[in-house]
């Protein structure tokens, strides 16, 4: 009987405990950061962005991710805690776009602001604000450098793209429509890759973002044309992938590689010749800005504004290279290394 | 005469259930014993405890003499007591002869077989189809043949083979005509019957009255766990048996000493 | 009963005028489906071998259709837009053992666990996790390479062990505990590695042992990476393991009848225990043929979440029974070169890669058909 008075006791102290905490939290601002997983160094890194900037400003971060890419559930459920939990807002790289609009409105009728990161939603004004490198132009900027590294070749470039995926997420027809435009090449549908008629377009595949796709994907497009010498890649370990699959042929030497991400292996890969260039976005920017941008809104209710001409807020985006080609503005392997992630 | 397998005072009890209640059983040398009783009666416990499956909570088996206290099947295998199951233990896919062998297969001598652990094929091929000659069985075309290609009286008969091959004090047959139809079951009898003429003393259990009168030497019958007396299949009935195992009738008390 | 006395029952006299055949094993002629059903049955992996080089010869005559007219002399050399043959080369040919190389040689420790009648969902995982294992030994902790592929192939080993304890002493179902070992290890590995890869050229300059298995040697134009050899080495050894060593008939035994082989006096648990431990080290073998492919050491290479799914399509294709105890080794190193000879073919043919997976869903459920219909073989 003394034991279970005890108990009891015992119980109801921490009860108290616990509860004066929650009301402690309750006085600091909450954010939610809600990322498509939580392996990708890339979501670590604006996970860290996010965390440290919600410190200096005194806010509590609370962190969600998706079990794998594309895991739509999942941020659905987070996105309904954050609203339970009372957050100011939401930063969110959506699995898919079009079906989180409808959670994320009830999320902005119950008084949230809701910021995109890395990923516009569709349509893109179902977010308060997106904070996101202008993936056309990353594609853009390595596809012109391609293209005036090469120069007369240019003309008779046999070119593969190396993609992310079948299903042609939005980052991924940017980046390749942006790549393809860059190198002057008529895109058909900008929205579609796959539909161009040039000549010089051996062909493309998927590689699921990774080097063991990468290797695959590049296999299988020499095997269709062993004279390939630009090759395009979604990101820089598809790109590694794809390098090791020429290497294997011995072709590592003559043949441009080009990517987008900016990732400390990737730059150390630029460093290396593995890769020709890389464009590098900046996740660390976009989460600290979005941790400010919810500051503002639950201190003062202002929203954030587009980068003038563009509908989103650029986190910008450079060219990384020690080639740096006319007319393509670039930084060198040095001040990307400084600026890298994951 | 010794018996070659005694039991005396075997104990097993499940829970409060008692299957084997201080129960004494006596095998001899060279004869067909068959086990009967009710359901329920406890024999395939006292079969468990004689072949390894079950171990006994008391009492003693002594086995030509020497006491023996068996913690597995394989145990009373090593021991020269063969048990053929009722499900006949053999793996429908393999071979007759790789069942046959199944856990004593028999290695290439040479530096094949210690260094590489190859599998001497071709003698336990040999040996299998000696064995099933021996007992003037069967007409083998193809001892490679998997044992589901067989019908239930050749798969039967192939693992009382096994069980006559390596089994050399003792044999058990649990329900060994039960499913089958009344030709194979005829086999199977004379099939026992063979291996009863070379000198291998049999336990056989059986609810078929007729199939246990025709081959048995003796009857123990089993009522309530134990042993209720043993008969002479020559001075008793059918009916007397099905009699004594269900209580209908008591036996003669100078019965139940012998 | 004297030995004059007739044997048998009364009722049971009629039947001398009946039959005697009754327990023979009798061979008569039988008709041509059912021959071929008893040699299938008796040769599993004739299926998929001659479905691989139907489909090699399929697409490589869509394929190379016009260098093999001008071969034959059907069309002049002038009159076609390609002379020269692009599926029926070395490079392409070689190109497909090194692409299926993972899947070769992860699938044969899925058809080791397959034979038993279980399952294993972590066969990629542990892969991906114990190449992790190998590279952050040797770059974070300072190993040589050689202990750290040895640790690595011990740790593979290891959780093949916890998995075989479970499944034969706990008794839960292989499929469940697969499954969570295939969580529990896939996290630990995005958990161990935060999902940094360890780039091709820091593993050159400083492990190469590492990249050992990567080895090639040029016959002509064609490339064989000393993976490819060990995939079909690992084979051959098992194959051989499984037909001719006591151990190799108790796994089949214990997959056909777990009950049945331990009345006949298989070791049913250790025999488990050592298929699911040698499953595990093959899978850790796996993880050293991935840094020889990849270069890298990639923690978020696809094996991780497909290697399960890519390996149980190879065994399926190969013949290889789901309820145990049936099929062949070799049957799985050719069902996983006929995904292989899809895959390429049916891209170099032109043809949208979705095809392929639409093809190999057809083989997998053929496949699984053909099975059940050898299954009812009988007498």
């Amino acid at each position: 009987m003394k034991n279970l008075t005890k108990t009891l006791a015992m119980g109801a102290s921490a009860l108290a405990f616990s509860a004066s905490m929650a009301l402690a939290g309750g006085h600091s601002t909450t954010v939610c950061l809600i990322t498509k997983t939580d392996t990708n160094p890339f979501f670590v890194k604006m996970k860290e962005g996010a965390t440290a900037k919600a410190e200096e400003l005194g806010m509590t971060l609370k962190a969600y991710a998706g079990k794998i890419d594309g895991d739509h559930e999942s941020q659905v459920q987070a996105i309904e805690t954050c609203i339970a939990d009372g957050a100011k807002g939401i930063l969110i790289t959506a699995s898919d776009t079009a079906a989180i609009v409808e959670p994320l409105k009830q999320a902005r009728d119950a008084g949230l602001l809701v910021i995109a990161l890395d990923t516009p939603l569709d349509p893109i004004d179902a977010a308060d604000a997106t904070f996101a490198t202008d993936n056309f132009l990353a594609g853009l900027l390595i596809g012109q450098w391609a293209k005036a590294t090469l120069g007369d070749a240019a003309a008779d470039a046999r070119i593969a793209t190396l993609d992310l995926a079948i299903s042609q997420p939005t980052v991924d027809v940017l980046r390749n429509q942006g790549f393809l435009q860059g190198f002057g090449i008529d895109l058909a549908d900008p929205g579609k890759i796959g539909d161009e008629t040039d000549p010089r377009i051996v062909g493309s595949d998927v590689t699921a973002g990774n080097e063991e796709g990468g290797r695959r994907a590049m296999e299988n497009l020499l095997a269709k044309d062993s004279t390939i010498n630009v090759v395009h890649t979604i990101n820089e370990p598809a790109a590694a992938g794809a390098y090791e699959a020429l290497k294997a042929i011995g072709r590592e030497n003559d043949v441009l590689i080009v990517s987008v991400d900016g990732g400390c292996p990737g730059v150390q890969n630029v460093k290396d010749g593995v890769i020709g260039a890389t464009s590098q976005q900046y996740p660390l920017l976009m989460a600290s800005l979005g941790v400010e941008a919810v500051k503002a809104w639950a201190d003062n209710g202002v929203k954030p504004e587009p980068t003038e001409g563009k509908n989103f807020f650029d986190t910008g985006v450079a060219l990384v290279t020690d080639k740096p080609a006319e007319g393509v503005e670039s930084i060198s392997v040095e001040e990307g290394m400084n600026l890298c992630w994951g | 005469m010794q018996p070659i397998l005694k039991g005396r005072n075997l104990v097993k009890r499940y829970g409060k259930v008692t299957a084997l209640d201080h129960c004494d059983f006596d095998l001899m040398p060279g004869e067909i014993l068959a086990v009967i009783g009710d359901n329920g009666a406890g024999k395939s416990t006292l079969i468990k405890a004689v072949s390894g499956a079950v171990i006994p909570d008391g009492g003693t088996i002594e086995l030509e003499g020497k006491p023996i206290r068996f913690q597995s099947p394989i145990e009373a295998r090593d021991a020269g007591i063969e048990t053929v199951y009722q499900t006949l233990a053999m793996s429908p896919a393999l071979s007759i002869a790789e069942n046959m062998f199944m856990g004593r297969e028999i290695r290439k001598s040479g530096p094949m077989g210690q260094w590489l652990r190859m599998l001497d094929r071709k003698e336990m091929e040999r040996i299998a189809r000696q064995k099933l000659n021996d007992l003037g069985l069967m007409t083998i075309q193809n001892i490679n043949q998997p044992v589901e290609t067989l019908s239930g009286g050749q798969r039967q008969g192939v693992a009382v083979a096994r069980a006559a091959a390596f089994g050399s004090k003792v044999i058990i047959l649990d329900e060994p005509t039960a499913a089958l139809g009344v030709k194979e079951s005829r086999k199977v009898l004379e099939l026992i019957l063979d291996v009863k003429a070379r000198g291998i003393p049999i336990i056989l259990i059986s609810h078929n009255m007729p199939h246990v009168f025709e081959v048995a030497d003796r009857i123990h019958v089993h009522r309530l766990g134990k042993r209720l007396c043993v008969i002479d299949p020559k001075d008793h009935t059918m009916s007397d048996a099905v009699a004594y195992m269900t209580g209908a009738k008591e036996p003669d008390p100078a019965l139940s000493a012998a | 009963m004297s030995e004059t006395t007739p044997r048998g029952q009364e009722y049971e006299q009629v039947l001398s005028g009946a039959s005697q055949t009754v327990a023979q094993f009798d061979d008569h002629k039988k008709g041509f489906v059912s021959r071929l059903q008893h040699f299938l049955h008796s040769n599993p992996s004739m299926v998929p071998l001659i479905v691989l080089v139907i489909s090699t010869l399929g697409l490589g005559l869509y394929i190379d259709w016009e260098p093999i007219k001008v071969m034959t002399g059907m069309a002049r050399l002038e009159d076609v837009n390609n002379g020269s043959f692009r599926f029926f080369a070395p490079f392409t040919l070689s190109l497909i053992l090194q692409q299926v190389q993972i899947v070769g040689v992860l699938a044969l420790a899925q058809t080791l666990i397959i034979l038993t009648a279980g399952i294993d969902l972590s066969v990629g995982a542990i892969a991906v996790l114990c190449s992790v294992i190998m590279g952050k030994l040797t770059f974070d902790y300072g190993l040589p390479p050689f202990f750290s592929i040895l640790l690595g192939l011990a740790f593979g080993t290891g959780i093949g062990a916890v998995s075989g304890y479970l499944v034969s002493r706990v008794k839960l179902p292989p499929f469940i505990v697969t499954l969570g070992m295939w969580q529990i290890v896939l996290a630990a590995n995005y958990l161990y590695s935060a999902n940094e890869t360890i780039r091709s050229q820091d593993i050159e300059a400083s492990a190469p042992l590492l990249q050992f298995l990567g080895t090639s040697f040029a016959f002509g134009s064609a490339k064989i990476t000393l993976g490819v050899v060990a995939m079909l080495v690992l084979a051959l050894i098992l194959a051989y393991a499984l037909r001719s060593t006591a151990w190799g008939r108790h796994v089949y035994a214990v997959g056909d009848d777990p009950e049945a082989a331990e009345l006949a006096g298989v070791d049913v648990h250790k025999t488990l225990m050592s298929v699911y431990m040698l499953a595990g080290f093959i899978c850790a073998f796996t993880a050293w043929v991935m840094i020889g492919r990849f270069g890298s050491v990639s923690p978020s290479a696809s094996t991780g979440v497909l290697g399960n799914i890519q390996s149980i399509t190879a065994v399926v294709i190969g013949g290889i029974s789901l309820f145990g105890g049936r099929g062949s080794i070799l049957g799985a190193l050719f069902g996983a070169l006929i995904v292989g000879v899809f895959e390429l073919g049916l891209r170099m043919a032109g043809a949208d890669s979705q095809w392929t997976y639409l093809l190999i869903g057809f083989l997998i459920i053929a496949a699984v058909s053909v099975d059940q219909w050898i299954r009812k073989v009988s007498g």
